[in-house]
């Protein structure tokens, strides 16, 4: 672990900005985050796909499904709430129409998957299995398991555990579970995610959050309540991205309000191997292709030859 | 057919002028290089506020006019990012990305095109007007004589315009349907004409009923709430008859704003 601040490199010096997240190897530790980047070929014409570290599309279950009413968003200070309700087209629509597109690239895709029942959940990830051009899956459990009432995959420890393995039995393909914050111990969730072979993990997933229009008295969002992103939930991501770091040693994919190079550095300095940008696309597409540039520069003040050296770098 | 939108950039525009307009509106315009020239009539630009310093999303604009590489932005300021829009001076550079989705198709050469619009609808057909092959009939509505925005604009191209005001104070009493179905009920009207509306969701539902009661062809500018602009984050959605006779979410700022008025299903419908 480097402690010592060091001298800035020159100029010309180009860091080594690879990682690996398991068995795959990134070319630079900035992806899109799912959901937030549709299924990519949406922002083709704004943001150079191959100045990417990979490319996290929208989630993706076994069947189409339509998602909740609108209002599906609202802007709060510092940060969006939605609600969107996983709508996607189903596992093969996406591979027929969008995944196909996303071939032409060599960025890695990383696909996010979910289902209703674990069942659902393999079904998915078996159907990847053998698909060329999916680098991975990310398992969302930001969702209720419909076979027990309103328990969410994401926050019940049991069913956690159930939906990775299962998961791992269907699929060879690396995988990384997605934590939610709302848990009393992350630590537990990294671990559990580790015991039940996922190859890495990433964190944070929206916070679970509410808007009440005080005039109306009715909810801002059609659902009630959504999820928070964005630079308002910045610190808490990376006070939970720091937990998760001390738990598990699986790589960890850090995101949670990243619009700024230091955003994605902090992360990395507290233990992710590699970032996600979210929300901060909507305003800045290339907010991640700008990141990954901002890297090179910033390590080479810090004096380091490889982004690598950054992780889990926090001093005391 | 609806035209194909051309290829998306971002761009710092430059402000050239910002002017109060009536009605509490107010004009900014801008150059544009790229998009300007590239803009279709019913299409948007999303546009980044650099205050309030913690806004998270773009603001959608239509475009009012676009001329070489200037265009021209009608707006209200009514939220933070609108009235923070109202700060910016000439040689400020505020970021676009643009031309954004589908417009209104070209007008049918063999029809009299109808404009009925209301609020900022009026700037949002502006560039449809302009575009059409031949003069044709608006019809312009709202609350009071400050609401009707660029009748001028409209009779320099050679447009007759009729007004309804819901208080009176300009044209007809009422609402814009008032006017608009006393001429569609009039036998000796065109009878091959086309609608094009841009204005609140009752008005437009209501110029979708009129169209679907006298067979006419009928194209609504919808209006939404967007986060990306791009297609992307599926903020958007809005209920649509699919091909095969199903509901279906469409994209407003993708597969829209303009849609065909026969496709909308309207919120009770949904
Ligand atoms: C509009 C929207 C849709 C999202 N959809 C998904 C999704 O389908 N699956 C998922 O795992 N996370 C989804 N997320 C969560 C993000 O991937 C990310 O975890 C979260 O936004 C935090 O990062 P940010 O603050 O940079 O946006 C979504 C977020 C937003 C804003
Ligand atoms: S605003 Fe994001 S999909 Fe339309």
């Amino acid at each position: 672990m480097t402690t010592e601040r060091r001298p800035p490199l020159d100029a010309e010096f180009q860091p080594d900005l690879s990682v690996d997240i398991g068995p795959l190897r990134l070319r630079n530790p900035v992806m899109t985050a799912s959901g937030t980047f549709g299924y990519g070929t949406e922002y083709a014409d704004l943001v150079d796909f191959e100045k990417l570290g990979a490319i996290v599309v929208k989630g993706i279950s076994l069947d189409p499904w339509s998602g909740n009413s609108t209002p599906r968003t609202v802007e709060v200070a510092s940060g969006l709430i939605n609600a969107i309700g996983l709508q996607n087209p189903g596992v093969e629509k996406f591979i027929r129409e969008h995944l196909a597109q996303l071939k032409r690239f060599s960025t890695p895709v990383i696909v996010n998957i979910w289902g209703r029942t674990v069942e659902e959940y393999a079904a998915v990830a078996r159907r990847f299995d053998t698909e060329e051009g999916v680098a991975a899956l990310e398992i969302n459990v930001s969702c209720p398991n419909i076979k027990e009432g309103s328990k969410l995959f994401g926050t019940d420890l049991t069913a956690f555990r159930k939906v990775v393995a299962a998961v791992r039995e269907a699929t060879r393909k690396p995988m990384i579970p997605k934590l939610a914050p709302n848990v009393s111990d992350i630590g537990a969730f990294a671990r559990a995610a580790e015991e039940s072979g996922a190859d890495a993990i990433s964190l944070i997933n929206s916070v679970p959050a509410m808007v009440v229009d005080a005039k109306t008295r009715r909810p801002r969002l059609a659902n009630i309540t959504g999820g928070l992103t964005g630079p308002a939930i910045r610190p808490i991501a990376l006070k939970l991205v720091w937990e998760a770091a001390r738990a598990t040693k699986l790589p960890i994919i850090g995101m949670g309000g990243i619009t700024e190079t230091e955003h994605a550095a902090e992360f990395m300095i507290v233990g992710a191997t590699a970032v996600a940008v979210g929300t901060a696309t909507f305003a800045e597409p290339r907010t991640a292709m700008r990141i990954v540039e901002g890297l090179a520069d910033y390590l080479r003040r810090q004096g380091m030859k490889s982004v690598r050296e950054l992780i889990g770098s926090l001093r005391s | 057919m609806q035209t194909q939108p051309p290829s998306i950039t971002i761009e710092d525009a430059e402000v050239l002028r910002q002017e109060p307009w009536q009605g509490g509106y107010h004009l900014l315009v801008l150059r544009a290089p790229f998009i300007a020239p590239r803009v279709q009539p019913g299409q948007f630009v999303h546009t980044r506020l650099t205050a309030p310093a913690d806004a998270i999303l773009r603001r959608p604009f239509s475009v009012f006019k676009a001329d070489g590489d200037t265009l021209q932005i009608l707006y209200k300021p009514v939220g933070r990012g609108t009235s923070a829009m109202c700060a910016l001076r000439p040689g400020d550079s505020l970021s676009l990305i643009g031309p954004l989705g589908r417009g209104f198709p070209l007008p049918r050469p063999d029809a009299v095109p109808v404009i009925v619009a209301g609020g900022y609808g009026m700037a949002a057909l502006y560039l449809l007007a302009k575009t059409c092959p031949r003069p044709g009939l608006a019809f312009f509505g709202g609350a009071t004589v400050e609401d009707i925005l660029c009748v001028s604009d409209f009779e320099v191209l050679g447009w007759e315009v009729r007004v309804a005001t819901e208080d009176g104070s300009r044209g007809v009493h009422g609402l814009v349907t008032a006017p608009l179905d006393a001429f569609l009920a009039n036998p000796s009207r065109p009878s091959t004409i086309e609608l094009f509306a841009c204005g609140p969701n009752g008005m437009l539902r209501a110029i979708a009923e009129r169209a679907h009661h006298y067979s006419l062809p009928a194209w609504v500018s919808m209006d939404r709430n967007m986060g990306c602009g791009l297609g992307a984050c599926l903020t958007c959605v809005q209920k649509v008859r699919g091909p095969n006779g199903h509901a279906v979410w469409a994209r407003v700022c993708k597969e829209g704003p303009v849609f065909d008025a026969q496709t909308i299903l309207w919120e009770d419908e949904a």
